[in-house]
């Protein structure tokens, strides 16, 4: 992109904005993509009445207008001028951790266990966190038992993570038994990427 | 204080000692962020905001001046408003087995940032968010958005 065109979108962008924070008679609001963490491809569609425009660029911009949504391009600046609080009071992404058991355990396997520390840090990070813990078995033995299995290795981790100090008031805990596989295999296979429990935090 | 505005508080702290606890058939996401003045208007009660209330469909979060907030929605949504911010959760379904379902919000004045979660990753239909001029239609993304009523014309 030559350094002209930039200039260009950036005096677009300045002039988007003077309209945005003037409240011009014309002018009822703006809507701003802003760039992914993973720089994934997005879009937002910003329609009124009949007319519509698409973002799918990081800073592309609609300035809301009486005439139908207007095309422009906003800067870092902008985004921080208009949205800087409303962003700053964005909440904690939720995260979601797999940790391992020994066969026909409620037992950490010894990986597991080293990184049962680390997990518990970025739980403890959230404000109130709310937790889920969805225990899994791999495919041997029945239903039965696998469920029960799977339900008390969600209860182990919840009994852990309360003696570490997360509220438990905030946890929930669900066995899933045999029945959502991470490695598909027969029934009655032994694997041990399916002996788990999957935490999610938000 | 009279016996009908006591028996009135008495009612929203019950209220929000229910919504702070474990999270019930009903509520929609629960406020994780808070700075100045912010209310939750629930069926004609106005309850403050505090760090843990589990908000419900149809909810109304009010901000002040100075003041900001900062919500979690069921399917892992991030919605936080700016100062002088009026948000209406009209509608939040979420199926955690199918990871789908339907999310429409509106912003009727101030600012509004969005991570959209889990349903408008998995429907590009599925999220909304209205403003009193405009519809936004997400496709899983990060967006900001403003809304003002205009001086004088009206489109």
């Amino acid at each position: 992109m030559s350094r002209c065109w930039h200039g260009l979108e950036r005096g677009l962008a300045a002039a988007l904005l003077a309209l945005a924070l003037a409240g011009c008679a014309t002018q009822s609001g703006t809507v701003v993509l802003l760039p992914e963490p993973d720089g994934a491809a997005t879009a937002v569609t910003v329609r009124q009445g009949e007319r519509t425009v698409v973002l799918d660029r990081p800073y592309a911009a609609a300035e809301l207008t009486s005439a139908g949504p207007r095309a422009g391009v906003a800067s870092a600046g902008d985004v921080e001028a208009t949205f800087g609080t409303a962003l700053a009071a964005q909440p904690r992404r939720p995260a979601a951790f797999t940790l391992y058991f020994v066969e026909q355990s409620d037992a950490f396997t010894d990986d597991s266990q080293r990184l049962f520390d680390g997990v518990v840090a970025e739980i403890a990070r959230f404000p109130v966190p709310d937790v889920v813990v969805v225990g899994h078995t791999d495919a041997v033995g029945g239903d039965a038992f696998n469920d029960d299995l799977a339900r008390k290795r969600a209860e182990a981790v919840r009994q852990r993570l309360v003696a570490r100090g997360i509220p438990a008031a905030g946890i929930v805990t669900v066995g899933r038994g045999k029945r959502e596989p991470a490695v598909p295999t027969p029934d009655g296979v032994a694997e041990p990427r399916n002996r788990r429990v999957e935490i999610v935090v938000r | 204080m009279t016996t009908t505005s006591r028996l009135r508080a008495a009612l929203a702290a019950a209220v929000l000692a229910a919504s702070t606890a474990g999270a019930q058939v009903g509520d929609i996401g629960q406020v994780k962020v808070v700075k100045g003045s912010v209310t939750i208007e629930r069926g004609g009660q106005v309850l403050p905001a505090s760090v843990g209330l589990r908000v419900r469909t149809a909810d109304v979060v009010r901000t002040g001046a100075d003041a900001s907030v900062g919500i979690t929605m069921v399917d892992d949504t991030l919605l936080s408003a700016g100062p002088h911010s009026v948000l209406v959760l009209d509608r939040c379904d979420y199926d955690a087995a199918t990871r789908a379902g339907r999310l429409d919000a509106a912003l009727s004045q101030g600012t509004l940032a969005v991570v959209s979660g889990r349903i408008a990753r998995q429907s590009p239909d599925a999220m909304t968010v209205r403003t009193p001029h405009a519809v936004l239609g997400v496709r899983g993304t990060t967006f900001a958005v403003s809304a003002h009523e205009p001086v004088l014309a009206r489109p």
